[in-house]
């Protein structure tokens, strides 16, 4: 008889998925890629940046950027996750784990966990390369915890936004699904310059956006110069919430239909 | 007749037409108010971003196209359906040119889409009316250009995947160019020297003369010269490549 | 509470605005008991399975495995019962070895027991060499047996399984076959088997379910259900070609015509196989000679045939409904 319970199936899943991202260069490498790429242009292409009149980010724009690729890469290694659980709908491993796992629920902690182990493997490598193209960090220790414990939130979320998706859509082409919302919430917010030097709509799209606030608080905390930091977990708490429920509902529809 | 099939099933597609109308003129809005505030650095050329960043969405829509005829040519390939035009008297140049009709369509149509919309949102086109057939002309050259390196991959590699992997490096070459600002006041060496190395970086200054100079010599005959020397690189490297696959007696 | 170790009643699984897949099924499989579950594509095996393993809820009617209700326990059920289905899931990353590493660790075994049990499980279905090679260069015969040993992990006593040697070679079938008589016959394991194939039901199943368009039309022994259409059928070839006409006129003296050798005719006797001996004489008095006679005892498909009205094996290529409802 099995006897797994919620975490045994957890860590199973977990372990299965982590293991096939360290082992598997057509998916560690993308992962790492984007980030890393976006890194090198926004800080080496648009460095100049920093002189515009109005820039009043003291950590420089190897930092500033720093903090938006941070968001980023937690946020799409999230949403890569949610594209591993549409395959393994759509090849029809999905159906192997529904039918062992006594507690269904501990599938989607699973990929939450893999998706922990992909995210914090990813930041560690952009940090170390970070830091030598000229990465500054002003903030405490404290700040740190602070700011990554948000970035860990922010991967939850989008992580838990795309199984809720692919568990519904059980398909790969659930991919635009999962990436347009992440890409346009990730874009209409103060990706190159602050908040008050953006201009026309999506100005007022930031404003109303709430990415804005978690990286403007993610970016307090680098230059140790901490805002907004407890409306932003406040804010990311209340998705990760949402996107728990939205992931719940997902389950079950992929429980209706094997 | 195979251009007449590569035109129609490259437009047949909506899957790889629209991203590539929608995505690069997405992205001109975004970026072009994020990054508005970078006219007022000393020395940029003009007090529109928009104006500045119009030329990337030729770009960003050519590497569509190399996306696009690289997966027809890998589809044909995967088919059979190449192996069949093998029997056939025609001539691997104009075969060669016939799969990359569609690609020229799809341009042509991104070009004065993007040209239109430019103009409708603001832009104006400093070379007039004759400028936005110039530059309907070089975004076909790049079109081409791109379109035949989509076109070598597939048929060297024989396979999508290898074309969609390739993808990420085409983006690459945009993010390492004078994508987002002008190459002089790029502020790091490293990245101004690729950017100066860099074929898209003229591609793109010679499209953006146009709409914020006027009429400059020296960035058309560069832009040009780069479009076409990629262009006739690839075209030759696609033909050689085609000439592998579809060995006769 | 039943002491059944699969019971379903009026078992209904519907298509959103479509037809019932399965259509009111009865069925109770004694613990210890290899049922097969005999139809063509389409006909409703899978979604049946589907339901009585707990991945696809019933649209009506009630089914419990092992003693648990499906719907209300789901979990308890899962804990109790060992599948492998149509598509053999696997992950083509992962090597023969990590798959047992998973499947155990999803079941709650660790360490020293995990790894007792996934070497004992490789070995028994021939796999130890090849545990350490990812399952994407595996065969298929390779890949059903590795899914064989991954629904045995945890010791179920249910054992579903979903056409397990539908594309694999003879030679493969035969191990599998064995394999899944040795489960039955040593350990007790009650075994619910769906198969496309008559040879496999009539050689592994102590009794046989057959499905149609989503009902169960005849269900028990293999022995019986032939025994119910009783009749046998002789086959006669002439040895020439022109002496056909006048074979067929002879033989449709002692039954009706059914599907045969092109060569020749082939009828049901009305007689039974008593009759034998006046074919061969009414043919011998026509001085029709003839190349070949052969009399055939009634199968699985002609039982099939009886019920339906067609043959299984032709029922497999006609069109088939989808066996799962479109998905929401």
């Amino acid at each position: 008889m099995s006897r797994g319970g919620f975490w045994s199936v957890a860590l199973a899943v977990g372990w299965r998925n982590a293991h096939n991202f360290f082992t598997n260069p057509a998916m560690a490498i993308p992962a790492l890629m984007f980030p890393l790429f976006f890194f090198t242009a926004f800080a080496g292409g648009l460095s100049r940046v920093d002189s515009v009149p109005g820039f009043d980010f003291d950590g420089g724009y190897t930092t500033f950027v720093y903090g938006f690729v941070l968001l980023q890469a937690s946020a799409f290694g999230g949403i890569f996750t949610g594209f591993s659980i549409a395959r393994d709908f759509e090849s029809g491993f999905s159906r192997r784990l529904m039918l062992a796992a006594s507690r269904r629920g501990g599938i989607v902690a699973g990929y939450w966990l893999a998706a922990l182990v992909r995210a914090v493997f990813t930041v560690s490598v952009i940090t170390v390369v970070a830091l030598i193209a000229g990465l500054t960090i002003d903030g405490s220790a404290v700040d740190l915890v602070g700011l990554y414990t948000l970035a860990i939130l922010v991967n939850a979320v989008a992580m838990l936004f795309g199984s809720g998706v692919a568990m519904r859509l059980r398909t790969m082409q659930a991919g635009p699904a999962m990436q347009t919302p992440a890409f346009l919430f990730l874009f209409l917010a103060p990706v190159w310059v602050p908040y008050d030097l953006l201009t026309g709509w999506v100005q007022a799209a930031a404003s109303v956006n709430p990415v804005t606030l978690v990286l403007e608080a993610g970016r307090g905390l680098l230059s140790g110069d901490p805002t907004e930091v407890l409306p932003a977990f406040a804010v990311v708490l209340l998705l990760a919430a949402v996107t728990v429920l939205w992931a719940y509902g997902g389950l079950r529809s992929a429980e209706r239909v094997a | 007749m195979l251009a007449r099939r590569s035109v129609v099933r490259t437009l047949r597609q909506p899957l790889m037409v629209v991203p590539s109308l929608v995505f690069p003129l997405l992205l001109l809005s975004i970026n072009s108010s994020g990054l508005e505030s970078t006219t007022m650095l000393p020395g940029f050329p003009t007090d529109s971003y928009f104006e500045f960043a119009l030329a990337i969405a030729f770009v960003q829509g050519a590497l569509f196209s190399a996306n696009s005829a690289g997966t027809n040519v890998a589809n044909d390939i995967e088919s059979g359906f190449l192996n069949r035009l093998s029997l056939t008297p025609l001539r691997r140049v104009a075969l060669m040119m016939g799969q990359l009709s569609g690609i020229l369509a799809l341009g042509l149509i991104q070009a004065v889409t993007f040209v239109l919309v430019g103009v409708a949102f603001g832009a104006g086109i400093e070379a007039g009316l004759l400028g936005a057939v110039v530059i309907v002309a070089m975004s076909l050259t790049i079109s081409l250009a791109f379109g035949c390196i989509g076109a070598f991959v597939a048929l060297r590699s024989g396979s999508g995947e290898a074309v969609q992997g390739v993808f990420p490096l085409f983006f690459a070459a945009l993010f390492l160019s004078s994508m987002a600002l002008p190459r002089d006041l790029i502020e790091i060496d490293w990245f101004q020297t690729v950017a100066t190395y860099n074929p898209v970086s003229y591609m793109l200054e010679g499209i953006r003369s146009l709409v914020i100079t006027g009429w400059d010599g020296e960035a058309l005959a560069l832009g040009f010269a780069c479009a076409g020397g990629v262009a006739l690189i690839a075209l030759a490297a696609a033909s050689s490549a085609l000439r592998t696959r579809m060995v006769r007696t | 509470m039943s002491d059944a170790a699969i019971e379903a009643t009026g078992l209904v699984r519907e298509f959103k605005k479509g037809p019932r897949a399965v259509d009111g099924i009865d069925l109770r499989v004694e613990p210890g008991e290899v049922y097969g579950f005999l139809g063509p594509n389409g006909a409703g095996k899978s979604t049946t399975v589907h339901m009585l393993t707990t991945l696809l809820p019933p649209t009506a009617g009630s089914a419990r495995v092992a003693g648990l209700d499906v719907v209300a326990d789901g979990a308890g059920v899962r804990q109790a019962i060992g599948a492998a289905l149509q598509e053999a899931a696997l992950d083509p990353y992962l090597t023969g070895r990590e798959h047992m590493r998973l499947q155990t660790a999803l079941h709650g075994m660790r360490g020293e027991e995990a790894r007792e049990r996934s070497d004992q499980l490789l070995a028994r279905v021939g796999l130890t060499q090849a545990a350490d090679r990812r399952v994407g260069g595996y065969s298929g015969g390779m890949k059903r047996r590795l899914d064989l040993a991954l629904a045995l992990v945890h010791r179920p006593r249910i054992l579903f399984l979903d056409e397990p040697t539908t594309g694999l070679d003879p030679q493969s079938r035969s191990a599998l076959w064995d394999e899944v008589a040795r489960l039955a016959g040593d350990r007790g394991v009650t075994v619910f088997l769906t198969t496309q194939y008559l040879e496999e039901a009539d050689v592994l199943a102590d009794r046989v379910g057959i499905i149609h368009k989503g009902r169960l039309v005849a269900e028990g022994t293999p022995e019986s259900l032939k025994d119910e259409i009783g009749r046998p059928s002789v086959e006669a070839i002439p040895c020439t070609r022109d002496d056909l006409p006048r074979m067929r006129e002879v033989l449709s003296r002692f039954g009706e015509f059914v599907t045969g050798s092109p060569k020749g005719a082939s009828v049901r006797l009305s007689g039974g196989e008593a009759q034998l001996a006046d074919v061969v004489r009414a043919l011998d008095a026509e001085d029709i000679h003839v190349e070949h006679l052969q009399l055939h005892r009634p199968t699985l498909d002609d039982v099939f045939l009886s019920k339906t009205g067609r043959s299984l094996e032709g029922a497999a290529e006609e069109p088939q409904q989808p066996e799962e409802p479109v998905p929401a």
